[in-house]
Order: C-alpha cells, then structure tokens, then sequence
C-alpha cells in the first residue's frame, strides 16, 4: 500500500552551473539562469510504501511523517534563496531533479528509523512541471 | 532514474461515432457524445520523460526541448480543431481519447530523436484528461 504525504514551501533559487560561462547557462537554462534569482511554490509529495500495522491500522503515522519533513526539509527551505542558504545547493544545481533527491536523501534515513520505506518523492516546481524520484535504485 | 513530467493543453471538439455500426448503435452505444455536430473539450494533458541526472545541467529532462516537441507534434495538430474533420488519423479511427493518448504519444516517439537524440531521455507515458473527471493513460509498454 502507498500513503502520500503532500507539503509546500516558498523559495527562490537561480539554475546556473558555476563551471560554465554565462553565455552556456544562458543557454542551458533560459530564464531561469537570471542571477538574481526567481521563486517558486513548490509542492512536495512524499510517497511510502508499508502495510498498515494490525494494531493502529496505520502505514505510518502521518503525524509523525509530517514532524519529520518538516524538521528535516520544510524548516531549511522554506522561505529561502536555495543556493546561497540550503546546502548542496552553493554546489549542486537547485533544479527540480536535484531537490528531490536532496529531499530523499534527508527523509529516507530519518524515516527508516520508524520503520518508513519511502516510494518516492514528487516535487511539483510549477503546476505543470513535476519530476518523481524513485532512489537511487530504481 | 529520474521521471519528468510537463502538462499541456489544447481545446478541441470530436463526435463519437464509428463507422461501423449503425446511427441506432451509435446513439445508443455514444449517447449525447454522439451529437452530430460535434462537442468540446480542454483536454488537459501531462507527459513524462525519464532518464538519468544529466551532470552538466543537473536534470534528466530539458523542458523547453520537451515544450518544443509537444508545440510542433501536439499542440499545433491538435488544438482548436475539429478532430472528426482535420485530423487524418481520425478519419478512421474514433476520436475517443484513448485513440487521441495513442496518437499522441506515436506522434511523440516519432519525432523524439529530432529533439532527445541521445541514449536519454525517453518517452514514458502520456495522461490525458478529457475533462477533470475522465483520464486516460498510455505508456511505453502498452503497444
């Protein structure tokens, strides 16, 4: 059985790779290379997988699924410039593909300590544009 | 493996009537989808592509390449037309979005190389909603 937990949180970032030249970056990411930076809604859909447990009927408690994203995402990106405030991100592109990752890989131990296996994690930069990602072995 | 998904729209109208059945049939098997003049929709229509990070860009998809495709193959066939009328594939097949998924995403894999021409990114799946209470989805290992 797969549970959803669905959260948001406000931030900006810039898609530029430190490496390339402003012309390459101009060309690889449009807009979204301005320097300046720009935000998005980002809506965040954190998939796990379980059986529910005899007793309380529950894959996991939501609560707690909950007091988890947000001690260990939502309170680092919310409201912030991602690549200048959130690390990997002074590093690693901020684009959608390596926020969820970033998001696995901050939830996928802390959840597992409660017997959590995480599915995936969907994470929706605009209404039309989403990435899933599946850990690293699917 | 990283899945991306882009949703899109178009406005087109389409009647449900096949050819091979009688007026009776149809109105009975089509009911009001079977109007003679035709009816309308905004289909509202998501397609994925996956594939691996691609290190230089830190994505696995580069959207306006997508955008780019589903303008040329999608969008400018299919939007603000008369399906039944101006669509050749539909002139045998009906416009059922089923068929409307299918050809979408042949269209889509047909033209793919011209824009990924690369290993990555593939096609993965094509969703249609006909309207917010009828969806239809198609992928790569539905043939």
């Amino acid at each position: 059985m797969l549970i959803t937990k669905r959260v948001e949180f406000s931030a900006s970032h810039v898609c530029r790779n430190p490496q390339l030249s402003d012309h390459e970056n101009q060309e690889l990411f449009g807009m979204a290379a301005n320097p300046h930076g720009h935000g998005h809604n980002y809506v965040v859909d954190i998939t796990l997988e379980g059986e529910p447990d005899p007793v309380t009927g529950m894959v996991l408690d939501l609560k707690k699924l909950k007091d988890v994203v947000n001690r260990e995402v939502i309170t680092s990106y919310d409201h912030r410039f991602l690549n200048y405030e959130v690390p990997p991100f002074d590093r690693v592109v901020p684009t959608p593909e390596n926020i969820a990752i970033d998001i696995w890989k901050r939830l996928q131990p802390q959840l597992a300590k409660d017997g959590g296996r995480l599915h995936a994690v969907r994470i929706y930069e605009t209404p039309d544009l989403f990435v899933d990602y599946f850990g690293e072995a699917a | 493996m990283i899945r991306v998904t882009r949703r899109y729209r178009f406005s087109s109208s389409h009647r449900l009537h096949a050819n091979r059945l009688s007026d009776a049939e149809n109105a009975s098997l089509y009911g009001k989808c079977n109007n003679p003049y035709g009816h309308g929709h905004d289909y509202e229509i998501e397609i994925s592509a996956r594939g691996p990070l691609e290190p230089r860009s830190g994505r696995a998809v580069d959207p306006a390449a997508l955008d780019r495709l589903v303008e040329e193959q999608v969008l400018r066939t299919f939007d603000h037309t008369y399906l039944n009328s101006e669509s050749a594939i539909f002139q045998e097949l009906v416009p059922t979005t089923e068929n409307l998924a299918r050809a979408v995403y042949t269209r889509l894999q047909a033209s793919w190389n011209s824009v990924f021409p690369g290993p990555w990114p593939v096609l993965d799946k094509v969703r249609i909603a006909e309207t917010p209470r009828n969806i239809f989805e198609v992928s790569e290992n539905d043939g």
